[in-house]
């Protein structure tokens, strides 16, 4: 299986997953500093910074899309509970 | 003497041209079942009229819709309605809007952004189409003729979508429950419905102190205002010496420990132990967590207080460890009253941690993680479990565990690789 590697920076931790994988699966596990709240893309709690790779996420789904509109998201944003890795390096820091 | 005695079906003006149009409802004894109200509250809103319209701003819980309407036929007739307000959609304040709507269907409606969504969930069960609605913020004015409202752009007070509106010209503020407080007296204004000081900060404990950063933002817009009256959407509309409160909310909101503080990290322990296996855990850990450098740390016995006095340490703290036995298959109750008293404060984001000795079976210390995940701590370093009494290697480890979090604490992580395969 393709793997990715995702950089934590709040807690310089980088770790190497199959692709595929959610942000949520793996922030929660390291103990990342990125915290959710209904962990179904509506609440914004996990909102994440991308600051690097973000081209290695699956592009966010027309719900991500609107409740980053919504919560008047920064560019570089996501939610973690939704965005999925599909491969490469990416860092990311809790927004 | 009735709580409301005096006071008729008719508005009462709270400045030239504007009015209270508000309700009471002196029974009510929970609010939202976390507050207690011992002599009810009210649910204040008001009509500002202007040479070129008439605006409301907020309106009442849906029970009390009946009051609201009589007292604004008695200054304002619907068609003369240009602008709706809404600082704040909770219920108890949007419970008459989808009904004024109908009645004054040409009005256009003024919110913050975050509010757009609330609104179209509010008017879902009417099946009315939305009305014609415009989001505002900071600066953003509504000119009623020789009146001009001004929006103030507050979120998180205690919702989203708050803001405030502020009467320019007259020097009005309508706070929505920011300053507001579940006290209900017919007199309406602080210098006549007496002491209310218990209810003004009980509700600031309760509604804003989880929020005090976006309290202070508030307050930074708010303070360069000229400020007549305030006239929040709870409780006596503040009209002698309006400014108290204003001071009063940024005393509040300041963190404690901003000054001192600032050159170093705060990690607060609690502990409680039956035989001092877990007291000497805590100890252990507050010694390596202090050997970092950079970390301020401090060890509390549960069994020395109950678990709200302890609220003003975790809102302060950088990290919090918490160690516990394990008795039937559980965490102690001094814990989690603590863990279940925490929803006053913001946690989200502080370091989190637990410890504790066990004789059988030892679930403690993973319920806790779960907790402390639940409140939004993050909880990067796995707790320790220690079976009975700690020899040395396992007090060694409890230091390794306090020297870990005082790294995380002060930034001063090795940078480490894994594999998500190894975390399973």
């Amino acid at each position: 299986m393709p793997k990715a590697k995702v950089t934590f920076q709040d807690i310089g931790v980088s770790v190497t997953v199959p692709a595929g994988t959610r942000l949520i699966e793996v922030s929660e596990k390291v103990g990342a500093g990125i915290t959710y709240g209904c962990r179904e893309g509506e609440c914004c709690t996990c909102l994440t910074k991308v600051i690097s790779g973000g081209e290695n996420l699956a592009a966010p789904s027309v719900l991500e899309d609107q409740v980053l509109k919504d919560n008047m998201a920064p560019r570089g944003h996501r939610l973690a509970c939704q965005a999925q890795i599909i491969g490469g390096e990416i860092v990311v820091k809790p927004a | 003497m009735p709580i409301a005695a005096g006071l008729t079906d008719r508005a009462v003006e709270i400045a030239p041209g504007v009015h209270w149009v508000g309700a009471l409802d002196p029974h009510l004894r929970s609010f939202d079942i976390i507050l207690k109200t011992a002599n009810g509250t009210s649910y204040n809103s008001y009509v500002v009229r202007g040479s070129n319209g008439v605006a409301v701003i907020d309106t009442v819980k849906e029970n009390f819709a009946d009051d609201f309407f009589r007292r604004l036929e008695s200054v304002a007739q619907y068609e003369e309605i240009t602008t709706i307000v809404l600082n704040h959609l909770e219920p108890d304040h949007s419970g008459a809007l989808p009904e004024l709507l109908k009645r004054a269907p040409q009005a256009r409606v003024y919110l913050s952004s975050r509010a757009q969504m609330m609104l179209k969930a509010l008017l879902k069960p009417s099946g009315e189409k939305p009305p014609e609605y415009i989001p505002v913020t900071t600066d953003d004015e509504v000119d009623l003729g020789g009146r001009t409202l001004r929006f103030l752009h507050t979120p998180y007070l205690h919702w989203p979508d708050t803001q405030c509106t502020y009467l320019v010209e007259d020097g009005l503020l309508f706070t929505g429950d920011v300053f507001g407080c579940h006290f209900c007296d017919a007199r309406l204004f602080n210098d006549t419905v007496g002491d209310f000081r218990f209810s003004f900060e009980y509700y600031y404990a309760h509604i804003m102190r989880p929020f005090r950063e976006y309290v202070l933002d508030a307050i930074a817009l708010i303070e360069p205002l000229v400020i007549n009256l305030i006239a929040p959407a709870h409780g006596p509309i503040l009209r002698h010496q309006p400014r108290d409160y204003v001071h009063r909310y940024r005393e509040l909101a300041t963190p404690r420990l901003f000054n001192e503080a600032k050159s170093e990290k705060t990690l607060v322990v609690f502990y409680i132990s039956a035989y001092g296996n877990t007291r000497r855990m805590a100890e252990a850990l507050a010694a390596g967590a202090e050997s970092i450098g950079g970390v301020r740390v401090s060890l509390y016995d549960l069994e020395g207080g109950e678990g709200g006095i302890f609220t003003d340490l975790v809102e302060e703290a950088d990290g919090l460890a918490f160690g516990s036995p394990t008795i039937n298959a559980d965490a102690v109750k001094p814990i989690w009253d603590l863990l279940s008293s925490l929803t006053t404060v913001n946690v989200k984001g502080k370091l989190g941690a637990a410890f504790g000795s066990y004789g059988w079976s030892g679930e403690a210390v993973r319920l806790i993680e779960d907790r402390l995940r639940g409140l939004k701590l993050r909880v990067p370093v796995e707790g320790l479990r220690i079976k009975l009494v700690p020899d040395a290697s396992e007090l060694e480890a409890c230091r390794s565990l306090g020297e870990q979090l005082a790294r995380h604490l002060t930034g001063r992580l090795e940078h480490r690789e894994i594999d998500l395969a190894a975390l399973a």
